[in-house]
């Protein structure tokens, strides 16, 4: 649907993700109740480009986390293809040519008490990506890797030694940060890497992050809910809404000049820290429930624009100067743009 | 909106000390806190996990889990001690006088139980009304806390309600018996962006109508920005800075407060660099002499090693820090922070 670039790193096309929580079967067939399918994702087509740092911001349960979990191949997709450097994911390869494709993108956790394994020390943790992919030449090279990995994190060598639970949850989260980037990736995908973490310790890892990636020349794809973040560290940003984008557009022009209802509902909903007295709009409604999505656009019953056209057909996503852009209110010019 | 300062405070709490004795010795998780709360006014706690802003909270509330205690200081709700009512006494200020609301709503609620019953047995507790009566009641705070369909959503369990609806059911809880203080502990934390400015909304709505005084207890500086009238920045256990919200957020006085604000990233203007405090606050352990937070502090001087700041005036606000004092910080050093940290 969208245009391929040239110079596209990560190309997902038209990726779908759908998961069956239906009661088990015993109890279907007594009480006579149907499969009940999650669209957890709904057809989404991303485009990334090399050393850029894409982000999917969203509320929970909009299936941003699922699609970082597709990217990496934690889940199979539905349909759809996931294209990574010129490679399609789903085609059936070699285990060694799996491997050298893995090899190249790491993901970093959320939770960075629950991602390391409590009974490891440090250096094996970060050490498991250089075994696994056999990349170290001897046990001394092992070791000058690990070293290095835990400096470029501003940790040292000796903290190798230590366990997990020696470590604060932005120390930890560091050690993170080491493991994924062990295997010398050149793609990482980051889930919510520092909503579990203090603003003081949230700052460090964000400084980080963007340092390391203009040193190694690595490409993001970030998921957060905190639209702040988002805005610091992003070039281009796609908000989501019950499994499909709504908006794509660079960052400033999202922040600027918000073309989707929703995206501009997000970003009024926005505690304001510059204390101007700008009302913040309280939104009406929540977010439906994903197993009985609304007809036409999901958004429909919070916006203050539908009409019946909203309520019966899906709007694609159609370029509008430098976004793109899912809504028939916008696409038809009844809402008023700045 | 601010609070006048002339009248009696609702809530006195001074020199509170709240301690954990364990094998290794005892903790000290709140050290000589003192703050004040006037009727109607919105006092916002913030700082980072493990400050001591939610153990504050809780002891104000009689709800220290052991082994954690008060082992000094005297908190005062409209001018009686309530730190050393025995446990039956406790409990029924807390409901009636103190309300409490934290930020799960789930477990804040009994699954086992429709709302309507949970609120209907709240308020037969501390109100004398009959069943008839106080289901009425119920119905009306679910309908001031803006659940849609009130009259047939009382009868609904927990589960079946959303995130936020859950916590406006909680707050409907809190609010039962017209309590004069609402204890907060992170009220918008688990909720999404959208709804947590719904919920903020509404706190404060509610607020100005009953004028019911707010302790707000949150790590969220926007949050706090939003809704509080006063605020208290904790750092290791102590009160690092307590002022005006405006001149806090604006115009902070405290070295923390003012990296704690940098580091916030936010909308409107992007730097390359977000400004950052290096280390991380000290475990309760390792707390080190002098002023808690020296290590990470790039203005100290030889005086902050070794004595140990109290709050002093510096302009609206008062601070804990030798900055403020005409005795100043001694000879500077320059902070360590980054080596420190490559230490740890």
């Amino acid at each position: 649907m969208l245009d391929p670039g040239p110079n596209q790193f990560v190309r997902l096309d038209g990726l779908k993700r759908y998961f069956d929580v239906s009661p088990p079967w015993l109890v279907r067939a007594l009480e006579g109740r149907p499969r009940q399918i999650v669209q957890a994702v709904d057809g989404i087509d991303i485009e990334i480009a090399k050393g850029e740092t894409f982000s999917l911001v969203g509320e929970s349960g909009c299936g941003k986390s699922t699609v970082a979990r597709l990217v990496v191949g934690l889940y199979p997709p539905t349909a759809g293809s996931i294209e990574f450097d010129g490679n399609d994911m789903g085609k059936r390869r070699s285990g060694a040519e799996t491997a050298a494709l893995r090899r190249r993108m790491q993901m970093i956790f959320q939770d960075p008490y629950a991602s390391l394994n409590p009974r490891w020390r440090v250096f094996d943790i970060i050490a498991e990506p250089i075994r696994a992919f056999g990349l170290a030449q001897g046990k001394a090279d092992l070791e000058q890797r690990v070293g290095d990995l835990l400096r470029q994190v501003r940790l040292t060598p000796a903290d190798g030694r230590k366990y997990p639970h020696e470590f604060s949850g932005g120390q930890r989260q560091r050690i993170s940060i080491a493991r994924a980037l062990a295997s010398e990736p050149e793609f990482l995908v980051c889930d919510e890497p520092t909503s579990a973490l203090d603003v003081s310790v949230q700052a460090q890892i964000l400084n980080l992050m963007v340092d390391l990636q203009k040193r190694l020349r690595l490409t993001y794809l970030f998921i957060s809910h905190n639209l702040a973040v988002v805005y610091h560290i992003s070039t281009r940003v796609g908000v989501m809404y019950l499994g499909r984008l709504v908006e794509v557009a660079p960052t400033e022009t999202l922040f600027r000049r918000p073309k989707h209802p929703y995206t501009r509902m997000l970003l009024d909903a926005i505690p304001d820290l510059q204390m101007s007295g700008r009302p913040r709009t309280p939104v009406a409604g929540e977010v439906p429930n994903p197993l009985a999505p609304p007809p036409g656009c999901a958004f429909h019953p919070r916006c203050p624009h539908a009409n019946l056209r909203c309520r019966t057909e899906v709007p694609q996503l159609r370029a509008h100067d430098k976004t793109l852009v899912a809504c028939h209110a916008v696409e038809e010019g009844r809402l008023l743009l700045h | 909106m601010a609070a006048p300062s002339n009248n009696p405070p609702l809530l006195e709490v001074k020199n509170l000390r709240v301690e954990f004795p364990t094998r290794r010795g005892t903790l000290l998780a709140v050290d000589d806190v003192s703050f004040d709360i006037a009727p109607g006014e919105v006092l916002g706690v913030v700082g980072e996990s493990g400050a001591g802003k939610s153990l504050t909270g809780n002891a104000i509330i009689g709800l220290l889990e052991p082994p954690g205690r008060i082992a000094a200081g005297e908190i005062r709700l409209e001018g009686r001690r309530i730190d050393t009512l025995p446990y039956e006494e406790m409990r029924k200020v807390r409901g009636a006088r103190i309300g409490a609301i934290f930020q799960d709503p789930l477990t804040s609620l009994n699954p086992l139980y429709s709302i309507g019953r949970q609120l209907v047995e709240t308020i037969q507790t501390h109100l004398p009304l009959s069943t008839a009566e106080a289901r009425k009641r119920a119905l009306d705070l679910l309908k001031e806390v803006g659940i849609p369909a009130a009259e047939s959503r009382i009868d609904h369990y927990p589960h079946q309600f959303s995130g936020g609806m859950r916590q406006r059911d909680v707050i409907a809880l809190a609010l039962c018996a017209e309590p004069r203080l609402i204890v907060a502990d992170e009220p918008t934390t688990a909720l999404d962006v959208s709804i947590q400015a719904q919920i903020i909304a509404l706190l404060k709505r509610l607020c100005r109508e009953h004028s019911t005084a707010v302790m707000l207890v949150t790590h969220d500086m926007g949050v706090i920005a939003e809704t509080a009238d006063r605020v208290a920045v904790m750092y290791a256990g102590r009160i690092a800075e307590i002022g005006p919200v405006h001149d806090v957020v604006k115009n902070a006085r405290h070295p923390y407060t003012k990296g704690l604000m940098g580091s916030i990233p936010s909308l409107g203007v992007r730097h390359d660099k977000l400004a950052q405090i290096d280390g991380a606050m000290p475990r309760l352990t390792e707390i080190p002499p002098g002023c808690a937070f020296n290590p990470r502090c790039g203005l100290r001087g030889q005086r902050c090693l070794s004595e140990r700041p109290d709050l002093m005036q510096a302009g609206a606000s008062r601070a804990a820090c030798w900055l403020h004092d005409r005795g100043g910080v001694g000879e500077p050093i320059p902070s360590d922070g980054a080596k420190e940290l490559a230490d740890a």
